[in-house]
């Protein structure tokens, strides 16, 4: 826990839900959501495939709607191209042969979104130059994107998401399919940047290991029902199990989370939280 | 083959000259958008769309109306099939294989139908750029000038969403917009194309030039200008060396592109042997 819990003194909030819902056709996965995201917070989104984290991310990004609620940014109904959003990705495979180097994925960060002559300003270039340093790119930010490993392309990606200095990030398992240690060199980086910029983080991850020493507030989706609240209070056996409707246990060893018998989870998802 | 000496060959540049320039105006548009139609993976749509211009050129043709906006109109037609029903890559590769028999078969039906002079069929699918007329020109050059002008006011939108389409839809770009005005986009480049070098032949100006560019460089600004660069001297070389013989410009085209392509990949090739990972990039990086 690096930033104190907030309180009614703090700032107003970066991001607010009220009332959300959603549902998978006559479904609901769940309702009642409210949520106040302040700046500097660190909010890890955790729940099985088919729990509606992408969809909630989505409807803070204004692409899709909740089926009920409202979903505020800085006070306005989300909207999408948000100049105080960020957004990283999971890693994909790019494609051999994509006409794009590391700082042409920054880059378009930085200018993608405008019409005009392509013509880059000494100041975009600087601006590059400068997100590059800042996460640790720049030595290899002039090879081709296909030919970098998945930690070099997500320390782009956070470079990227920050062209805007976001008041919020909004991270879709952005640690997806990375190693061990890059997994904890990009999330430093996201926390690094909350810490000095008080930019807050929502971050949708299938485990929460990774940046269990990072988050504040967890936010556990289940078909059908939620629950928010510190890591402490959510990553224990008798709150999941009441989630979830049956016995679940949770195990701490060596700084772990280990989530066994969660009844949404397939082979993978064994290890959740 | 027969060859005609220096002082007749300066008279038909003279003749020919507004081709010659109509050329490389569409070597360059050519060069330019199929940069964008390799990172949207769309050649099979180029092929798709020329086959359905060449249909609205023949039914031009015995209609007697013109013949450019016969295949605008046929382009435009198929661009919007494509472009509303074939968001998804799969889907899209099916209906243009629907689509691109059917445009064919119709503009053979359209052609048989046609009484005039056979040259003017054969044309159509295989390039005859000498036979357009100057009004026709000026409507080549304008709609590739109106081409060339879009596609550099929405490039960087329309790199994003090619490249990165999460996050560009995540950052406020248009994606469902910005795909529909380059299919737009491509439909008319497509029907120019068609004038030069045949409904059959379009993707040696739409798709080689980018292709090979793509081999020796990742950086976004030295691939279109070679692709540029590539698509001018197929367009412009094979007129000029066309004008010395007796046989048809599209195969010279044709063949000068694809040189350029087999040059780029040996270039790639001795590039990745000779060097380690990476470091062939990025000498060639702008």
């Amino acid at each position: 826990m690096t930033t104190p819990r907030p309180s009614t003194s703090d700032p107003a909030p970066v991001l607010t839900i009220r009332g959300g819902a959603l549902g998978f056709g006559d479904r609901v996965l769940w309702s009642g959501l409210d949520l106040d995201i302040r700046p500097g917070e660190f909010i890890a989104v955790l729940g099985a495939n088919g729990t509606g984290k992408t969809s909630l991310l989505k409807s803070m990004l204004g692409e899709q709607p909740l089926d009920a609620g409202e979903v505020l940014v800085d006070g306005h109904p989300a909207h999408r191209g948000h100049r105080r959003i960020g957004y990283i990705p999971q890693q994909k495979i790019v494609a051999p042969g994509t006409p794009l180097r590391g700082r042409d994925l920054v880059m378009l960060g930085v200018n993608g979104q405008r019409y005009g002559p392509p013509i880059t300003t000494r100041a975009d270039r600087e601006k590059v130059d400068a997100l590059l340093a800042a996460v640790g790119a720049a030595p290899y930010a002039d090879q081709p994107l296909g030919s970098l490993s998945g930690g070099e392309q997500q320390r782009l990606r956070v470079a990227q998401s920050l062209a805007d200095d976001p008041a919020l990030l909004l991270c879709d398992e952005p640690l997806m399919s990375l190693d061990l240690q890059h997994q904890r060199a990009v999330s430093e980086l996201i926390d690094a940047r909350r810490r000095e910029h008080a930019t807050a983080v929502v971050f949708v991850t299938h485990d929460v290991n990774p940046v269990l020493s990072m988050v504040d507030r967890v936010l556990y989706l289940a078909h059908g029902a939620f629950t928010i609240g510190s890591p402490d209070e959510v990553l224990r056996s008798e709150v999941l199990s009441r989630l979830y409707g049956t016995p679940v246990d949770v195990f701490r060893t060596h700084g772990r989370v280990v989530v066994v018998g969660a009844p949404d989870a397939d082979h993978h998802h064994e290890v959740v939280a | 083959m027969t060859f005609v000496d220096g002082g007749t060959y300066v008279q038909l540049l003279e003749l020919v000259q507004n081709s010659i320039i109509a050329a490389g105006v569409l070597g360059i548009v050519g060069g330019l958008i199929g940069v964008f139609v390799m990172q949207r993976d769309m050649a099979f749509a180029v092929h798709g769309i020329s086959e359905l211009s060449f249909a609205g050129a023949a039914a031009a043709l015995l209609l007697g109306l013109n013949i450019v906006a016969g295949s605008i109109v046929g382009s435009l037609i198929a661009a919007g099939i494509i472009g509303v029903l074939g968001a998804r890559a799969r889907d899209r590769n099916s209906i243009i294989g629907v689509l691109m028999p059917f445009g064919l078969g119709l503009g053979i039906l359209f052609l048989a139908l046609y009484p005039g002079r056979s040259g003017n069929k054969f044309g159509l699918l295989t390039g005859q750029i000498i036979s357009v007329d100057l009004p026709q020109l000026g409507l080549l050059m304008g709609i590739s000038a109106l081409v060339l002008i879009a596609l550099l006011v929405i490039w960087r939108p329309l790199t994003f969403d090619s490249l990165d389409p999460e996050v560009a839809s995540a950052r406020g770009v248009p994606g469902r917009a910005l795909s529909i005005v380059f299919m737009i986009l491509l439909g008319l480049a497509v029907a120019v194309s068609i004038q030069v070098i045949g409904a059959l032949l379009v993707l040696a100006l739409l798709v080689t030039p980018a292709a090979a560019a793509l081999r020796v460089s990742a950086s976004p600004v030295l691939v279109p200008v070679l692709s540029m660069v590539f698509g001018l001297v197929s367009a412009v070389g094979g007129i000029l060396l066309a004008l010395g013989g007796s046989l048809p410009i599209s195969p010279y085209i044709t063949t000068i592109s694809f040189a350029i392509y087999l040059v780029c990949r040996i270039i790639e090739w001795r590039r990745s042997a000779g060097a380690p990972r990476r470091v062939g990039s990025a000498r060639l990086s702008a």
